[in-house]
Parts: structure tokens; sequence; C-alpha cells
């Protein structure tokens, strides 16, 4: 450990505030360019021109871009991420809900499919080539070859309606307790489970496999340790930096990539929020969103470059 | 057989290889090799690289590299033939009965743990100690193997500690077993000479201390008569000659081991010095864009159609003044004259001609050749680059190189990898004097090679030299290659040039500290020279 270990980490996050600031950029320049006008679209075809003017007046949306660009961000940087066009909600309070309930379902689904993917990995290794490994290539690549919305109905048809397991909607409120909300949310979890499982399995199998090459493995060969524990023990601690980074793509999918399975559970999360603010040419929704979704990418990717900071030894332990 | 520990008899190890452009098919990498090793002995394996060495030695742990398959004979270990016992019988036996010492240690420990978990591990593993025991057994062997700070050194990383010491807690790793038997594989050869000479004491001391009995696998029979009682020699696989270290030694029956043993006997003359010398560098510092200065303040000259030795250990900067003179790396100070006029510093300033004057040879032949272009182009790229030759004129001097090189026209549409590594490194001979350079640089030319194909090498070279008149500046870390080659020779450490002159001068007495090291840790092809050396080595620290 030491100073060279933490300064490599605080440059990490520095860059990714520095990113965030320069997404937040891109974001509202997107958003500007857009066409359409949000008085129009808010009043209808119908209004008359003077109504449509005053309604800009009101909003703002005459002062210059970047007067409006600093003032957006402003807020932001105070918590303020302004109210909704469409029904003046407070957008924050309305975020922090829909967040709450998105990350509920990324957590499920993350916590299934990680320790899964990883352990199916592992096994894939062990018998490289033999049934078990093209068994689970198989299954894990016709899962993620299948549409989200195919799994998800699928799912619906054989565990909701056929076995009558779990509810097809997934409707959470406040007032419900861990177990039914986990209940509510299994559905919707499978089917991301399914989605993400392959891609972090093969890579796990992948970057394990690369390392199985390496003369340590032959050392603890000829230790006479067992398959298992060489992976285990040799293999898997040197192959954790890219495993961890794909990990943390398919994390960051799980809470950004959700809109589908979103609107076919009816789960009153993040992309069902932002599809329909979107609809309603919301843009102060939009932004929050998008600037959102970008922090929780962003953070993730330093997270998996931090922890391929600390998991090498050369870093860790310096001469 | 009743005493014996290892007893091999008629072994014989297959491969499939996959061919580009053939279907794949089995070949026999070693037949009928058969031997035998008591407890406590050490027996030498010798050959040349493909003469199946470490094949054999990883026979005897049942264990088989890549698509190798050990497909007939009997391998018995302590009395029980290990081909039998099935892959849970070998795993019980390999980490406790016999265990192994690699090439290279510094790839052989895994990166991501501490050296005593690794050194405790197998012990552990199949139950004969406890990790206290194995511990206070790892720290014990430590400080036998003479590892600074024994009690707290295995608390490192494998990159924190040098190569040298990796080799020994290696050593240390398949000694915490208390193993029967110990199989080495080359555990010197990737060592500086002055680092092999107290790994190479520190193992014979632990094999004589613990009663272990060994497999010594290398290439240099100097290093085998060190540590060895029995000796086998192998080429292709198959066995030459296996008898006692002192009749391999002093009394070879077969003409292939009467030839390792004289190996490295060419006698050079130097010459004279010129009055003028072709290349002058003088004053050369130079660094890679950090404080460290990897070259200070180094001075040498060429002379017209000799040869300049620069000899020293990794690190000590020779690599580094051959890519200052060919102005791949700008020195911070000093200037190189060439032929009579300053040369610029930088590669991109320099004229084609400059160039063409200089060409380079390099240690890796295989990488140092395009794989996707035959021999034809490898050579007739600079014909054409530099003189503008074209067509039958270029063929027709492309045959008189490759007669040169006394390889013959045959050779002309071959592709590198359908060359031996020897003849690999003569078509790069080639390609270099196309140029009709002044000068050309060999980078560790014959450290990739075996003994027998190096010296072929180095009377090529010198031929070469009578005949074409260029002069080399040959970088080595090998003495007995800068005996047979140098007309001059500059030692380096460190970045310096501690000293320098006509190689009569410079390897006659009386010597300065380091070199006097260098000259007396280089293994003798005699029986006992090892023990000579090391007690030698501790009267001089005695005395001073």
């Amino acid at each position: 450990m030491g100073g060279a270990i933490a300064r490599l980490i605080a440059q990490r996050i520095a860059l990714g505030v520095l990113l965030l600031f320069a997404v937040s950029v891109l974001i509202f320049a997107g958003t500007q360019i857009l066409p359409g006008d949000v008085a129009q679209s808010i009043l209808g075809q119908s209004a008359t021109p003077e109504a449509v003017a005053n309604l800009r007046e009101e909003l703002g949306l005459n002062r210059p871009a970047v007067v409006r660009y600093f003032d957006w961000l402003g807020g932001i940087l105070t918590g303020d991420l302004g109210r909704s066009l469409s029904n003046n909600r407070d957008i924050a309070t309305a975020i922090g809900q829909r967040l709450g309930n998105t990350l509920f379902l990324a957590g499920v689904a993350a916590a299934v499919s990680v320790p899964l993917a990883i352990i199916l990995g592992l096994i894939a290794v062990r018998y490289r080539n033999r049934w078990p490994d093209k068994m689970i290539s198989a299954v894990t690549l016709a899962s993620i070859s299948l549409p989200e919305f195919f799994i998800g109905y699928l799912l619906i048809y054989l565990i909701a309606v056929q076995l009558g397991w779990f509810p097809s909607v997934s409707t959470v409120y406040d007032s419900m307790g861990f177990w039914e909300r986990l209940s509510a949310v299994a559905l919707p979890a499978a089917t991301l489970t399914l989605v993400v499982l392959a891609h972090m399995m093969r890579m796990t199998r992948a970057a394990i496999l690369n390392v199985m090459q390496s003369a340590y493995i032959e050392t603890a060969e000829l230790k006479g340790l067992s398959q298992f524990d060489i992976i285990r023990r040799h293999a898997f601690p040197n192959a954790v930096a890219p495993i961890v980074n794909v990990v943390m793509l398919n994390l960051a999918y799980l809470v950004v990539g959700v809109v589908v399975v979103e609107v076919i559970f009816v789960y009153p999360g993040m992309g069902q929020y932002l599809v329909d603010h979107v609809s309603k040419r919301d843009v102060p929704v939009v932004q929050a969103c998008g600037l959102v979704f970008a922090a929780v990418y962003i953070s993730l990717n330093i997270v998996a470059d931090v922890v391929a900071i600390v998991s090498n030894p050369r870093l860790r332990h310096p001469k | 057989m009743a005493n014996s520990l290892l007893d091999i008899r008629d072994l014989r190890i297959e491969a499939t290889v996959y061919p580009p452009g053939e279907p794949p098919h089995d070949i026999v990498i070693v037949e009928g090799v058969s031997l035998t090793l008591e407890k406590g002995k050490v027996l030498g394996l010798i050959g040349e690289s493909g003469a199946g060495k470490s094949t054999i030695g990883l026979s005897a742990m049942g264990y088989g590299r890549g698509g190798v398959r050990i497909t007939g004979g009997e391998i018995f270990l302590n009395g029980r033939d290990i081909r039998k016992g099935g892959v849970a019988g070998l795993r019980k036996l390999r980490g406790r009965e016999v265990c192994y010492v690699a090439q290279s240690a510094a790839a052989a420990f895994n990166p991501a743990h501490r050296l005593i978990d690794q050194v405790v591990e197998a012990a552990i593993e199949h139950g004969t100690a406890n990790r206290a025991e194995a511990r206070k057994r790892a720290v014990a062997l430590f400080a036998k193997l003479g590892l600074p700070d024994p009690a707290n050194f295995g608390n490192r990383y494998p990159h924190q500690v040098s190569g040298g010491q990796l080799q020994r807690a290696m050593t240390a790793m398949a000694l915490c077993s208390k193993p029967d038997l110990i199989v080495f594989d080359e555990p010197t050869t990737a060592l500086d000479v002055t680092t092999q000479i107290d790994v190479l004491a520190a193992i014979k001391e632990a094999i004589r201390d613990t009663g272990v009995a060994a497999l010594y696998i290398t290439h240099d029979l100097a290093v085998v008569a060190q540590v060895s009682d029995h000796i086998m020699v192998l080429r292709h696989g198959r066995q030459v000659e296996y008898g006692s270290a002192d009749q391999i030694i002093n009394a070879p029956r077969q003409d292939y081991t009467r030839a390792l043993v004289s190996v490295r006997s060419i006698a050079h003359e130097e010459k004279a010095p010129s009055s003028t010398p072709l290349l002058s560098v003088r004053g050369v510092t130079a660094s890679y864009g950090g404080a460290l200065q990897v070259l200070k303040n180094v001075s040498v000259d060429i002379h017209k159609g000799q040869t300049l030795a620069v000899v020293g250990e990794s690190g000590s900067g020779k690599s580094t003044l051959a890519r200052v003179i060919t102005g791949l790396l700008p020195p911070s100070e000093g200037t190189i004259t060439f032929d009579g006029r300053p040369l610029p510093r930088r590669l991109a300033e320099r004229s084609k001609d400059d160039l063409r004057q200089l060409q380079m040879i390099y240690q890796m032949a295989d990488v140092a050749m395009n794989p996707r272009q035959t021999v034809r182009t490898i050579i007739g790229r600079p014909l054409e680059f530099y003189f503008g030759l074209r067509g039958e004129g270029r063929d027709r001097r492309i045959a008189e190189l490759l007669d040169e090189i006394e390889m013959g026209k045959g050779f002309i549409d071959r592709y590198p990898a359908e060359l031996s590594g020897g003849q690999k490194q003569r078509v790069c001979i080639a390609r270099a004097l196309a140029a009709k350079p002044k000068l050309i640089i060999c980078d560790e030319v014959t450290s990739a090679l075996d003994p027998l194909v190096a010296d072929g090498i180095l009377k090529l070279l010198l031929n070469l030299q009578a005949i074409e008149g260029a002069a080399y500046l040959f970088i080595t870390h090998d003495l007995a290659t800068v005996r047979a080659i140098a007309d001059s020779i500059a030692v380096m450490y460190r970045g310096e040039v501690v000293r320098y002159g006509p190689k009569s001068q410079v390897l006659s007495p009386p010597f300065d500290a380091y070199t006097d090291l260098l000259l007396s840790s280089v293994p003798e092809m005699e029986i006992g020279w090892l023990e000579k050396a090391i007690a030698g080595r501790r009267m001089a620290s005695a005395g001073n």
C-alpha cells in the first residue's frame, strides 16, 4: 500500500469527475439540438403563437444556451435537478424513488448473476472442451441471443401463468416488505440475469484460460494440486482485473439498459420514467436521467479501475 | 534396482504436431532412454535444445508439457511404476516425492501471492507438515540457501526480489516438501554469470545436506560437471553416452560428447590497433528519459576490420551503447566519430550511406526477420534499398551471400520457420553483409544458440571479417565468446567502462575487482572447479 496507489486512485476519481462534466455538456447540447419545441409540445398543435411565446418566456427558453447550461449545472451541484415541464413535479424526488427501484432490481439481478457467471466460468475452465463446458457455453449463448422481451414473455408464460410462482406484473409500492418486493422483481431479475450471464461467464472463462498458459500454473500442477485448487488459488487472482471490468460493464447495463424489461413487467424504474418523458419532450427530466445514467456508468468503471489497481501486487507492494 | 530411487526403462515419449498445410501427426521426441538414480545422487542430463532433456526430466513426474505424451516404457519411483497410478496417483507424488525447479523462477512464481505461501503450499497440501512447521522449515531453508533476512524474506512478493534470489527461493520451495527427488530444469541458465556461481554453490550444498537426489538438466557441460555424479548426454531424444561425470568430462567415448567437451576452443590472435579508429565513441552519457544515467561517460574505439567485445551483465548498459551508436537513442552528452567525421546523434539526421555503413545483428534471429518473407526477400531488401539491385543481378548477389554464410542457394525460397536456429542467425548475418557495412553491431548473437551451433556462427563471423574486412562491435555476457572473437575488450558495469584495452591486456592480471569476479565466475570444464572458485572467493574476501 502507500502513496503511489492512493495517488493512482485519486487520479482515476478526478478523471471520472472531469468526464462527468464533459458528459453534462454533451447531454445539454444534445437536448438543445433535438427537433421540436418544449412549449409547443406542452401546449399542443392548436396553441396560438402568442401562448407558445409566453410559455417560452416563462420557462426561460429564450435565454442563451450557455447561460441556461450554467444555470442547470449550478442547480445540479446544489442538488436541484429542476422541475418537470410536463407535470411540474420536483425531478430530484421523482428520480430518487425511481432510481431506488432500479437499483433494487439491478442489485438482485447482480447478486444472482455475478457469482453464477464466475462459478460457471470456473467450471467451464475446469472441464474445458468437455461436455460441461460445451453445455454452459451453449445455454448462455442461447440466452444472450434471444431478445430480452422474448425471454421476459417466456418467463411470464412459464412461471407466472403456468406455474403461478411469481406475479407477472412487478408492482411495487412503499409499504412493501423486503421479501414481498423480492418476489415482485423475481421475473425481471431472472430475465436480466439470463441476458448478462453469458458475457461475464465467457470473459471469466477466457481470462482464466489465458492465465492458465502461465509457467506458474505448471508449477502449481507439479506441486500436485487439484485442478480446481489451481484454478481458484493460482489462476483466478491473476484474472481478476479483466473479469471485474466486464462485470462492471454488465452492472452498468443492469442500471442503464433495463428500459425494455421495465416496460414488459410494468416496473416503476428509471427506464420507464425516461421513456415516458422522452415522448413528452420533457427536456429537464431527460437531461437529469441522462446525467444519472452517466454517473452510474462512470462510477462503476472507476470501481473496475480501482479493483484492477488494487489487485495488482506490483502496485500494492512496490519494490 | 532394489535400492534405486528412480528407474526409467526404455522410455518413449511422443507429441502431436500440427505443421501448417499438413495433416497433424505424431512425432517421437524421446526413444529408448533408460536410466537409474540412487538415493542422494545427482544425474546430469545434457544436450542441445530439442534433445529431449526437459521432457525426460518432467517424465519423472509423469508430466508432459503441451501435447507431449509418455507412450512407452516404465518409470519406477520408489519401486512403483508411476504410469500405473492414474491421475490421482500422480497428484500424490508430485510435490511430495518429486519436486521441480524451473528455468525461469521469475515466471514460475505466481505474482499474486507472497513467496512464503507458495513455498509451503505443497507441504501443506500433501499433509507432510502443518502451516507452522512448514513455515519454520521454509525459513531454515531460506537461511541455508543464503537468502537475506530469512525470517522475513518470504513475506515479499516475487517482483520484489532479484532473479538469483527467486531461483534460490524456488529451490527452497522444492526442498520444503522434503522430497526424495528434485528435477532441476536449467536452474541457472537465465542468471548472470556472477550470480550463477552463487546459486550453483547453494544448490549443491543443499543437495549434499538434505540427501535429496536430483536430475540436473542443462545445456552447459561445464555447469553439470560441477554438480553431477553421473551424466547422460542426449541428442535428438536418444541417449548418446551415459557414464560417471569423471568419465564423460575426462574420457568421453563418443564424438558428439568430445565435441561438447571441447566446445569454444577457438583460438583468435588479436590484431594490433591502427592509428586512426573507424568508430570513436567519446564521453557518451545517455538515459531513457529519467534521471538514471544508463551510460556514464563511455569512451571506446573500434578499429577497421577488428572486433571490440563489450562484456557485462544484464543492466550494465551494453545494449544501450549499441542503441546510441546506431542513433536509436541520442546521447545527452558526448560525440561519435565514424570514419573520420562526426556522426549525427539522431537516426533521422543520418544519411542513407551512414545507415548502410552501420548494420546490426540481433540476439533473437527469430523475431528479427519477417516470418512471412522468404530468404530471397529478406536478403534482397538491403540490396534493393542501398544499391538499387533488381532481378537477376539481385538474385546473383543473394546467391553469393548465401555461399558466404555456408548455406548455398538452395535456401533462397525458404521461410524463416523452415530454418534451424543457427541457419536463421546466418541469414541475419547475410542480410547485414548485403549492405557492405564497415561496422556490424552484434548484440548477443550467439546467446540463444546451442554451444556447437554458436561455435559455428563465431567461426563464420571470423572468416567473414577476414574476407569482407568489416569491424564488429560484439556485445555479449559470455566471456568464452569474448576470448574467441575479440581484438579489444570493454568491460562494462552499471553504465561505466571499468576496464578497456587490447584483449591480452584486459584478460591478464592485475585485475580490478569486478573483472576478477566476472572472470572467476565462468564455469570451467573441470570437476571440482566450483569448490575451488568459491574457496578462492572466500579467501579473497577474508584477505580484504
